[in-house]
């Protein structure tokens, strides 16, 4: 049980945490000198942090609305931006960022940029307005701010269809690990997820979730630091890959100028598994044309600054001021993993195509690398497809397909790490779905059960039976998620972004008019989300069938489009009806001070 | 002018400084980016690959910091800072 001085001892308790996990690591590659088998080891690694996590979440079951809504209000700064960071990178940060960068080089970097600097929209127009606000939900603040079920509602309508994109994404990843690592089927291996996510945050709330995505943040990173510095040392290409790996990118230039890219024909591509990929554009160079670059970072941003999950955590912190800070702290935890992507896509590319490598496979013969283990490993996992379509018997870089997660997942093998090093990466992958998975599911559940249950449908209700609500729907939420998820309608890449076009194209303009705009009114931030999230949706479904699009505006940028019909509507129809009453401008006058009560009481 | 409406304006002020560095890393440099990507950058990357990989990036934290700073001061020098917490 979580006693009173547990936030005086965080410190202590998961600095004991991460030296018991280290030691966890370090008997298991003593397991492993000894003979355990690969399988039972990915087993090991993601039942043991598992559980974890369940106890953790076991521990924090609490029966009191601002616990379970915002962790009682008291965590502190560095601590929440640990929390925030394993929030916020999701199994595509962790599995799949760095594979986009392997095949897509530049074009794809604008996801770093847009990932990270939205935090600067998040820190400076909204998280420490709406912390002092003292809601316990997004639609908290809009339906507050301004004023009526309707708009409430659509706040909860808009946070529902993005986050619910967001969350299969998510439940669909730790299936995927989860049936990988324990060899059950996919189907099953979903709910396996999907139970272990609702271990986490069912009896705690946000209470639970804070404190299980501390420690799944340690374990994410540890598994994604570790084994990019120990291939970059093992490789020779340098201690500290950050600063080192300048002559890497030269040389996969060089090798890109050798080698050129050569397109496959339509009839070639046939004979590829669905969903590899091959080395089609340049890796460091500018491959992307500015406004395609910018305009993907723009709607990250923005999307960064609307998502509910990452705002929720901005509430549990102790103070306006704390709220500030741990924003910065989230940003710093976020680098820490976004700033190595590039790095493990460089070393994992250069050890692939560089014929002059041991590692290297273009320019080998066909039947040599078809040899190989490890390419037989992944290839039977579908990750993995060589193919001579010229027919000289050499494997050209053309010829060389692999699927996006592989570069995560299969390039320690390739380098020849130990084991153990591919069921730590597991469990970090693990770590990281469920982290964002938990907190986007208690989003919409909370969402639902305070604003539209207890807000709208029944005010009068005690405690005790809000929370029953909130429990059950989330389990209900979680299923459904799931399964979609086990549907398998989408890649997760792709969901993501959705997910972020969605949530700016209805949220963005209402949340930060609602602080920076005294006029807004009622009807226009109703107009807003409405018209904002209908045509969002309507371009995306117009491109999707078919249709050619306008200014460069792709189904990955959508919400450029939604988010600027949003902002007219909100702009033109409170012009046109009249001035919020004088109450609702005195509490934006409140809002903008961080000294005094906040404006919704401690319970509500 | 009340000292709430100051405070405001000081405010704003500072969030459309913050506003600015932020476009010029998330987006100015990338509006030249074929160009500056001639140039060498720190520790040898190409200069926009630099930033698309470590510099936009850390700029942003530091951006942050920086911000939360200056915010806190605003809010000590008109008497509005919160009490008794980090």
């Amino acid at each position: 049980m979580i006693k009173g001085n547990f936030i005086d001892n965080l410190p202590k308790v998961y600095g004991i945490y991460t030296g018991g996990f280290l030691a966890f690591i370090i008997i298991m590659s003593i397991a492993e000198q000894m003979g355990m088998t690969a399988k039972t080891i990915g087993i090991c690694f993601v039942a043991f942090t598992v559980a974890i996590y369940a106890i953790i979440g076991y521990l924090s079951r609490t029966a009191q609305a601002d616990a379970y809504y915002v962790a009682g209000r008291q965590v502190p700064t560095v601590f929440n931006g640990m929390a925030t960071a394993a929030d916020w990178m999701s199994g595509a940060s962790f599995v799949a960022m760095a594979g986009g960068i392997y095949f897509k080089g530049y074009g794809y970097m604008a996801l770093l940029v847009g990932w990270t600097g939205g935090y600067v929209l998040v820190a400076s127009l909204l998280a420490p307005y709406l912390r002092k606000f003292g809601c316990y939900t997004v639609p908290d603040f809009i339906g507050t701010r301004y004023g009526g079920n309707l708009s409430r509602f659509m706040a909860v309508v808009v946070l529902t269809v993005a986050s619910f994109t967001y969350v299969t994404a998510q439940i669909n990843a730790t299936g995927t690990i989860a049936s990988v690592a324990l060899d059950i089927p996919f189907q099953y291996a979903v709910y396996v997820g999907l139970v272990s996510i609702l271990l986490c945050s069912m009896l705690g709330g946000m209470r639970g979730v804070t404190w299980t995505q501390v420690a799944q943040y340690i374990v994410l990173i540890i598994a994604y630091l570790l084994p990019v510095f120990w291939i970059s040392n093992k490789m020779g290409a340098g201690f500290f890959p950050h600063f080192m790996l300048a002559d890497e990118v030269s040389r996969i230039a060089e090798l890109e100028a050798q080698f050129g890219f050569v397109k496959n024909s339509a009839e070639n591509l046939k004979e590829v598994p669905k969903g590899l990929a091959g080395i089609t554009k340049a890796h460091s160079a500018v491959n992307a044309t500015p406004w395609a670059f910018i305009s993907l970072a723009l709607a990250m941003m923005m999307g960064t600054a609307s998502l509910p999950h990452v705002m929720m955590r901005y509430f549990t912190t102790p103070s306006v001021k704390a709220a500030r800070k741990s924003v910065g702290w989230s940003l710093f935890f976020i680098f820490l993993l976004y700033s190595s992507a590039p790095m493990l896509a460089t070393l994992s590319k250069l050890s692939l195509i560089d014929p002059t490598l041991p590692t290297g496979i273009i320019g080998k013969s066909i039947s040599e690398v078809q040899a190989i283990d490890w390419y037989q490993n992944w290839n039977q996992a579908n990750l993995m497809f060589v193919s001579d379509f010229n027919g000289n018997g050499t494997l050209e870089l053309n010829e060389f397909f692999m699927g996006g997660k592989a570069v995560v997942l299969a390039t320690p093998e390739i380098a020849g790490l130990p084991y153990v090093i591919s069921g730590l990466v597991a469990a970090g992958g693990m770590a990281a779905a469920m982290s964002t998975a938990d907190g986007l599911i208690l989003a919409i559940a909370n969402a639902i059960s305070h604003d539209v249950y207890y807000k709208i449908i029944d005010p009068k209700a005690e405690t005790a039976k809000r929370l029953v609500v909130a429990r059950v729907l989330l389990v209900v939420i979680g299923f459904a998620g799931a399964t979609i998820a086990a549907l398998e309608i989408q890649g997760i890449l792709g969901s993501v972004i959705w997910a972020f076009d969605f949530a700016m194209s209805g949220l963005f303009f209402p949340l930060v008019l609602g602080v920076w705009w005294k006029r807004a009114n009622k009807e226009g931030a109703i107009a807003g989300m409405f018209l904002g999230l209908v045509s969002g949706a309507a371009y995306l479904i117009w491109v999707r069938t078919g249709g050619s699009g306008f200014l460069g505006i792709t189904q990955l940028t959508f919400g450029i489009f939604g988010s600027a019909v949003s902002l007219v509507a909100m702009v033109v129809v409170s012009l046109m009806t009249s001035a919020p009453n004088a109450a609702t401008q005195k509490m934006v006058d409140e809002v903008r001070i961080p000294s005094g009560k906040s404006i919704l009481g401690k319970q509500h | 002018m009340s000292k709430q409406e100051q405070h405001w304006e000081k405010s704003r002020g500072l969030l459309f400084m913050t506003l600015a560095i932020w476009f010029v890393f998330s987006i100015g440099i990338f509006l030249f980016g074929a160009e500056m990507n001639e140039v060498t950058g720190p520790f040898g990357y190409p200069l926009t690959y630099w930033f698309t990989c470590q510099g936009s990036l850390g700029a942003f934290v530091i951006l942050i910091f920086w911000f939360a700073n200056r915010q806190e001061k605003i809010d000590e020098e008109f008497g509005f800072s919160e009490r008794g917490d980090d």
